[in-house]
This record gives C-alpha cells, sequence and structure tokens, in this order.
C-alpha cells in the first residue's frame, strides 16, 4: 500500500489543493466563518472527490475522450446531490449553514482537476486515495482559516471559548471582508516562502500564486490546462510562474 | 409588485453584493481585473449570460422539473442546461452577429462553469422566485459583479504605479483591496 500512502501525504501536504494550488478559492472564502463549518464543507468535499474520483476511474476506458468533460460534470453533479440529500436527510445543521455552497461543490476546480489530472488516468484504488488525499488536505485548509477566523471574531475555537474574557472579538473576521484579508495574507505568506526557496535555488514552480490562475483556466478548459500549466501565466495577474507542472 | 422587483434589484446588486458578499464568481473577479476594459467585456457579457440563464433555468424548473415532480435533480440538470446554453449563444453569436461576438466571445467560453451564474440559478429556485423575479435577480446579480469588477480593475490599474511590499506583490495586494471594498459595500446594508 506504498502508493496509498504516497497519495494521501502528497495530498495533504505536497499538493495541499488551498495552500500549495490554491484551488477552489470561492467555497473556501465563503463558508470558513467557523472551524466547524471549514470542517464540514472538508469533509463533503472529500467525499464527492473520492466517490467522484472512483467512478471516473472506473469509466477510463468507456468515456470517449471528446466529451470527458460534460461526463465528468455529470458523474460529479450527481454524487454531489447524493450528498447533498443525505446531508439534508441526516446533519440538517450543517445543511443550513453550508446552504448553497453544497450545490456549488460541483463547480469547484478540485474536483474536475483531479478527474482530469489524476482519476482519468490511473487505476481505481490510487485515484480514490488520491481523491481521499486531495480531500483530507482541503479539510485541513478549511478548518486552519476557519477556526482563525473564529478566534479572532468571535474568540472561539469550535464553538469553546478560548480568548480571556477582557479580548473584544474583531468581528470584521467572521464577516465577507474578514475573509479577503485572511486569503490575503496566506497568499502574502505563500509569496515569501516562494520567494525564499527560489533564493535558495529550489524549484518552487509548483507553488502557484493566487487563484486567478487556476481558476480562470479552469472555467476555460475545466481544470486541465490549470494543472498542466499549458496556458499558466497567460491572463491574470501576480508572479504567475510557466508552471512546469504534472498533476 | 414594480416594487417588489425594484427591491430585489438594489438588494441583488448592492447589498448582496455577488462577489464581495457571496464570494460567488470570484474567479473572473481576480482573474480578469487587470483592466477596466476587458473587465466591462466581461462584467457585459456576465450580465447577458446569467439573465439568459436564469430565465432558461426558470422556465425548465417551473414546466419541467417541477410538474414531474424531480426537483432534486435541479443541481445536475441546471449545470448542464448552462454549459449548453453558453456553447449555444457562443455559436449564434459567431454565426449571426460578429460585431457582438468579436467584443464578447473570449469571455463566454470563461462563463461556462462560472459558480455565479449557477448560483443564482439555484438562488432562484431556494426563495422560490418566479420567473420574471429569477429573470430580475438574474440581471441584479450580474450589475452587482459588473460593478464590482470594473472598481477593481479601476483600482487596479492605479496600483501598478504604488511602492508594495515584495510578499504582497500580486495575489495578496488585490485581496487587500478586495477586502476594503467588500467593507465599503457594508455600508449598502443600511439601504433596505
Amino acid at each position: 500500500m506504498n502508493s496509498a500512502k504516497e497519495r494521501l501525504v502528497n495530498g495533504i501536504v505536497k499538493e495541499n489543493p488551498t495552500f500549495v494550488l490554491m484551488l477552489g478559492m470561492c467555497p473556501t472564502l465563503a463558508v470558513t466563518t467557523s472551524a466547524v463549518n471549514g470542517l464540514g464543507m472538508g469533509l463533503t468535499t472529500m467525499a464527492v472527490l473520492a466517490l467522484s474520483n472512483v467512478f471516473i476511474s472506473l469509466l477510463r476506458n468507456i468515456i470517449p475522450d471528446k466529451v470527458r468533460i460534460p461526463a465528468f460534470i455529470v458523474i460529479i453533479a450527481s454524487f454531489v446531490t447524493v450528498v447533498e440529500l443525505l446531508l439534508q436527510g441526516y446533519i440538517p445543521f450543517l445543511y443550513d449553514s453550508l446552504g448553497l455552497y453544497i450545490p456549488l461543490i460541483v463547480v469547484n476546480c478540485i474536483i474536475l482537476g483531479r478527474a482530469e489530472a489524476y482519476a482519468y488516468k490511473n487505476p481505481v484504488l490510487p485515484s480514490l486515495f488520491d481523491g481521499i488525499g486531495m480531500g483530507l488536505g482541503f479539510s485541513v485548509a478549511l478548518t486552519c482559516i476557519g477556526a482563525v477566523r473564529e478566534l479572532l471574531g468571535a474568540g472561539e475555537i469550535f464553538g469553546i471559548r478560548v480568548m480571556p474574557e477582557s479580548f473584544v472579538p474583531v468581528s470584521i473576521f467572521i464577516m465577507a471582508p474578514g475573509a479577503f484579508f485572511v486569503l490575503a495574507i496566506l497568499t502574502a505568506i505563500q509569496n515569501k516562502v516562494k520567494i525564499n526557496g527560489e533564493k535558495k535555488g529550489k524549484d518552487m514552480s509548483k507553488i502557484q500564486s493566487g487563484c486567478g490562475n487556476d481558476c480562470m483556466n479552469c472555467s476555460d478548459t475545466g481544470c486541465a490546462h490549470g494543472l498542466y500549466g499549458e496556458k499558466a501565466g497567460g491572463t491574470s495577474g501576480g508572479q504567475m510562474k510557466e508552471g512546469e507542472k504534472n498533476g | 409588485m414594480v416594487k417588489d422587483l425594484l427591491v430585489i434589484l438594489i438588494a441583488s446588486s448592492l447589498v448582496n453584493n455577488v462577489v464581495l458578499s457571496q464570494f460567488l464568481g470570484l474567479c473572473p473577479f481576480l482573474g480578469v481585473s487587470k483592466k477596466t476594459d476587458t473587465a466591462t467585456g466581461m462584467g457585459v457579457a456576465v450580465i447577458f449570460v446569467i439573465t439568459l440563464a436564469s430565465a432558461v433555468a426558470g422556465a425548465i424548473y417551473q414546466y419541467i422539473l417541477k410538474p414531474l415532480d424531480i426537483t432534486y435533480l435541479q443541481t445536475i440538470v441546471f449545470i448542464l442546461v448552462i454549459a449548453a446554453l453558453v456553447q449555444f449563444v457562443e455559436m449564434f453569436l459567431k454565426k449571426f452577429i460578429p460585431a457582438l461576438y468579436q467584443s464578447l466571445g473570449v469571455y463566454l467560453p470563461l462563463i461556462t462553469t462560472n459558480c455565479a451564474v449557477l448560483g443564482v440559478a439555484l438562488t432562484n429556485v431556494q426563495k422560490d422566485y418566479g420567473i420574471l423575479t429569477g429573470i430580475v435577480n438574474g440581471f441584479a446579480t450580474a450589475v452587482g459583479f459588473t460593478i464590482s469588477i470594473v472598481i477593481l480593475a479601476g483600482i487596479r490599474e492605479k496600483l501598478k504605479y504604488n511602492d508594495i511590499p515584495e510578499s504582497f506583490q500580486g495575489m495578496p495586494i488585490v485581496l487587500v483591496t478586495a477586502g476594503l471594498m467588500a467593507i465599503a459595500f457594508c455600508g449598502f446594508s443600511g439601504l433596505l
């Protein structure tokens, strides 16, 4: 099971979808008002990602190359519907707090990206672990961002008060503008790591700066280009590298 | 009736701005906002597609999904309808209105999986809007998107000449700008 472990580590650390690849920013910003919401969204996405990866991998020899993107979307949308109905039935509080963002998992770049870059080319078992690894990476990232925002904005983590009584919550952090500021700091740290790494002569091309790049390509041709770097650095700002990445 | 529509118009375009308070359509918002004229082009294309998509999605929901009692299929149906619609609009414009295609064509494929389009279609259903109300809501949401992307592009054009700390260059400073814009848009919440 060596490759399974490798896939998990790859998803959580090396190619963390949020911190390294900067994919799927819309839900990242929208639902991370608290750690619980972040975790819920992360796990929901993980379920969809693992299931769709398995299915796409199973069907990879049947789906014609030309219509693969619509086929992926139908598979993903079906699983999103299944997961949505399950949440509505069994975890109603999460269903209420995530609301509109559950069906919007369909257009999350991470899922289509993994389908195109990994599941469509690899056997079932590695694809399953790839999905779980990426999903866990996404969950960890969302929970961390949610915890930071909740800590600053409400003085709590997972609903438990951790800050002293004298702490006055900076409530802007759980409101919409706070999401942009937290992500700004996050991308700045990422830039810093990248600049330092390049000074030491390491290959940092894997790290994307900012989400514009990936998502733009994502909407263009269903993530493929963003992940393969064929068109990277074309349309958006930042110091985009001509990413020589292989999914 | 007219008053209700007016309230939806203001609420969806300014108060609950689609990008700055709901985080939908964030990707084109950050990706295509380098210049004001491309931002305007993108904005117009989004207005066109979202208005059309809310009309089509609304009609399909009211006349097909609801009578057949299969509303749980809405996510799958909407995403396919939107993808097909964008393709169709692109082909239609290319063939019949080449001038418009010249100016909007490049933005159309970018909108296919834009979450704002699907988001509006789903919101219309969630809030139980009729077809007309849905179209107004879609139009207003898209106008809100256009307003915010054009403002951001204007700020980014000025931003180029500023001395920004090394690690904040590129995306981080744009996100800080977007955050400040979001604070400004919070001011509209007292409007209704």
